[in-house]
């Protein structure tokens, strides 16, 4: 049965983690995240989990490298900074091909920034962000409800295709408090029987898991074959949300935050006359390219908003490929876009 | 015919890796008959570093994952808290444990996580070429000590287990070597028991094992058996550390 | 009666054996293996006076010696 509650956005991520059987969270304090480590910290031991307070999020990135091994679903949250130093363990999982959950409510930054959300981590989220030829899946929840939602989305697809999922969102979102709908459903935490994990040998050979590949084409042989993923999840997995977009002359691209705006926009500008339509890309990677590629052959022009300086549109270009103009609205260092801006960069785009 | 001495079923039988006359392949074995007489082949799960014994999954014949440099210990406690009936050990070097991964084994022993330490102290790292550890002595000539390790310019040969020793959350460290037949059978005595230790749930237990790098240290397999006697020794005494069960 | 048995193969001539034994049973061989090492082998008309003190496994970094009684 669906149920209506009252949440802050960080708890709607706490409470989709335990709907999903999330079994092993790990974390370490930033602000603006730190809702969601309470909520685990309390809500975890309740259901027999695991949750511990790292010394760092170097160390929590690892204990869930070292949870994902076991083949419980697993999770780990943190801020801008903090997703900084997660990278390495993010590109170990992806190597080795471990399933994981990492949220980051993005504050403002370079550097320790600020604790405003802020759209400024997106090239880090959705070019692999650590080292190495990989991708990460990346969702990007624009309201409480799908903080929810695709925090659920996230377990499914990190088990799914055996990836790190990143849920994108950001300290506005995090901190925000609206109704939600969820389904109160009978959970499944049993670790599911995956022929990958390490739980000991008994019955069967001996398994490592590693990323080390030393011999003779082995490496460029593993990446292929993480590429043929890639390419999986790209046919598969791309979700976006288009609104108003039917007759539209322009059409605003945001995600996040930004699209709240955005959408706001589009009503306001709606009711002036001016036909504006919206894309809201859900995943960032892998990006809508196919859907704003065909939008681009319709309209007149794009508007890029983002509360960065410009990131998600180098993805957008290389989708329109050149077929319309593409505009950029943004504010940067944890600075929270206006309607009445984003309407005046669209009057004067359309004069 | 009766064995008296013979290949442990804990270990595969590919050939190791390391140079001639390395400590590791020793202390491999000893791991492997500890866990062969425990009977626990089955319920392990070993985590190897980064350093020469990356590759130790080729030769462990159980389940084994490869971690970061110097995260083995977050690893296992991720693997640990979520399988407490298994039993979880790593194995790491003195750049892995005490140099990159000096955060990650400070909080795991302070924490008491029920987990058995292996760690590996030859006073240099040997994968990457030989550069100063931090448990290299002073006036050793490393790579990167090319006139010999000083201490005003990289500080002191890092006394980790003295330093872990100090955390309540620990309950036993001991050193040991293995550069000598009595002293590979005490290593093996202390590693059996950092290993019953975690099987009865005492929490955290770590054996330092002074261990022979004789190309890092450019000399013969021979000589490196004397140099751990005549320099490691002096500066890392064995014996026990820290032992809760003895301290009541 | 006391057995040695040195895998030729994973032998990489170290000594250390050598250095250990009591008994002066164990040399080094003029052969090479085919990792290209000189392995250690035992002296056969010595074996007899092996104590099986297990001193050479011990030290073996290569786990490649056995001593088993007939």
């Amino acid at each position: 049965m669906k149920k209506r509650i009252l949440i802050r956005g960080n708890d709607a991520i706490g409470e989709g983690a335990i709907q999903s059987g999330c079994m092993a969270y790990f974390g370490y304090p930033i602000t603006p995240q730190n809702e969601l480590t309470a909520y685990m910290a309390k809500i975890m031991p309740k259901i027999g989990g695991v949750f511990i307070q790292a010394e760092s999020e170097i160390a929590a990135i690892n204990m869930v490298f070292g949870a994902s091994l076991t083949g419980v679903r697993t999770m780990t949250s943190s801020s801008s900074p903090g997703i900084s130093l997660k990278q390495e363990g993010i590109s170990y999982m992806a190597a080795c091909q471990l399933p994981g959950v990492i949220v980051n409510v993005q504050r403002g930054g370079p550097g320790l920034g600020n604790i405003a959300g802020s759209q400024g981590d997106y090239f880090q989220a959705t070019r692999g962000g650590g080292h190495g030829d990989y991708r990460t899946i990346v969702l990007a929840p624009y309201s409480v409800q799908e903080m929810f939602d695709l925090t659920c989305l996230s377990f499914e697809l990190a088990d799914k295709y055996r990836s790190p999922v990143m849920v994108l969102s950001d300290g506005v979102v995090g901190q925000m408090l609206e109704p939600i709908h969820k389904d109160d459903k009978n959970v499944e935490r049993k670790i599911k029987d995956k022929d990958w994990i390490l739980d000991g040998c008994k019955g069967r050979e001996p398994r490592m898991v590693r990323s080390l590949l030393l011999g003779e084409e082995e490496l460029e042989k593993y990446n292929w074959e993480l590429n043929n993923k890639y390419k999986r999840i790209k046919e598969q997995e791309i979700r976006a949300e288009l609104y108003n977009v039917e007759d539209a002359e322009i059409v605003i691209i945001a995600y996040g935050i930004a699209a709240r705006m955005g959408k706001q926009a589009v009503k306001e500008a709606r009711r002036q006359g001016l036909k504006i339509g919206m894309i809201r890309p859900i995943t960032l990677w892998p990006f809508p390219e196919q859907i704003v590629g065909n939008i681009a052959q319709k309209v007149n022009s794009i508007l890029v908003i983002e509360m960065s300086l410009g990131q998600m549109i180098e993805d957008v270009k290389l989708a329109v490929e050149g077929k319309t103009k593409v505009h950029f609205y943004g504010r940067p260092g944890g600075s929270v876009l206006e309607v009445e801006e984003i309407l005046d960069k669209l009057r004067e785009i359309s004069n | 015919m009766k064995k008296l001495f013979s290949y442990p079923d804990s270990l595969k039988k590919a050939r190791f890796s390391y140079c001639p006359g390395c400590g590791h392949g020793i202390v491999h074995r000893l791991l492997a008959e500890v866990i062969d007489e425990f009977k626990i082949r089955e319920k392990t799960i070993g985590i190897a570093p980064v350093g020469c014994a990356v590759f130790a999954y080729h030769y462990w014949n159980f389940d084994v994952t490869e971690a970061a440099h110097g995260r083995p210990p977050a690893v296992a406690t991720g693997i640990k808290r979520v399988l407490p009936d298994r039993i979880v050990f790593t194995y790491q070097g003195d750049g892995d444990l005490a140099s990159i991964g000096a955060a990650e084994i400070l909080h795991a022993a302070n924490r008491g996580e029920n987990i058995t330490v292996i760690f590996i102290n030859n006073a240099i790292y040997g994968m990457t070429g030989g550069q100063m550890a931090p448990t290299t002595l002073i006036g050793q000539k490393t790579w990167t000590s090319p006139g010999g390790r000083k201490a005003e310019l990289s500080g002191y040969p890092m006394k980790i287990s003295e330093a872990l020793g100090q955390l309540d959350g620990v309950h036993y460290i001991e050193r040991v070597a293995v550069n000598n037949p009595e002293n590979v059978l005490k290593a093996k005595k202390a590693i059996k028991k950092a290993f019953k230790n975690q099987i009865a749930n005492k929490g955290f237990s770590l054996v330092e094992v002074l261990s022979m790098c004789p190309v890092g240290w450019a000399v013969t397999s021979v000589e490196a058996l004397r140099w751990i006697e005549e320099k490691l020794i002096p500066v890392y005494p064995l014996g026990v550390i820290r032992d809760k069960s003895k301290s009541t | 009666m006391i057995k040695i048995n040195i895998d030729q193969e994973r032998c990489k001539g170290c000594r250390l054996c050598v250095i250990v034994c009591p008994k002066d049973i164990i040399i080094m061989s003029e052969h090479l293996n085919s990792a290209g090492y000189h392995p250690a082998i035992k002296i056969e008309e010595k074996e007899k006076d092996c104590i099986a003190c297990g001193k050479c496994y011990q030290m073996c970094p290569e786990v490649a010696i056995e001593i088993n009684k007939e």
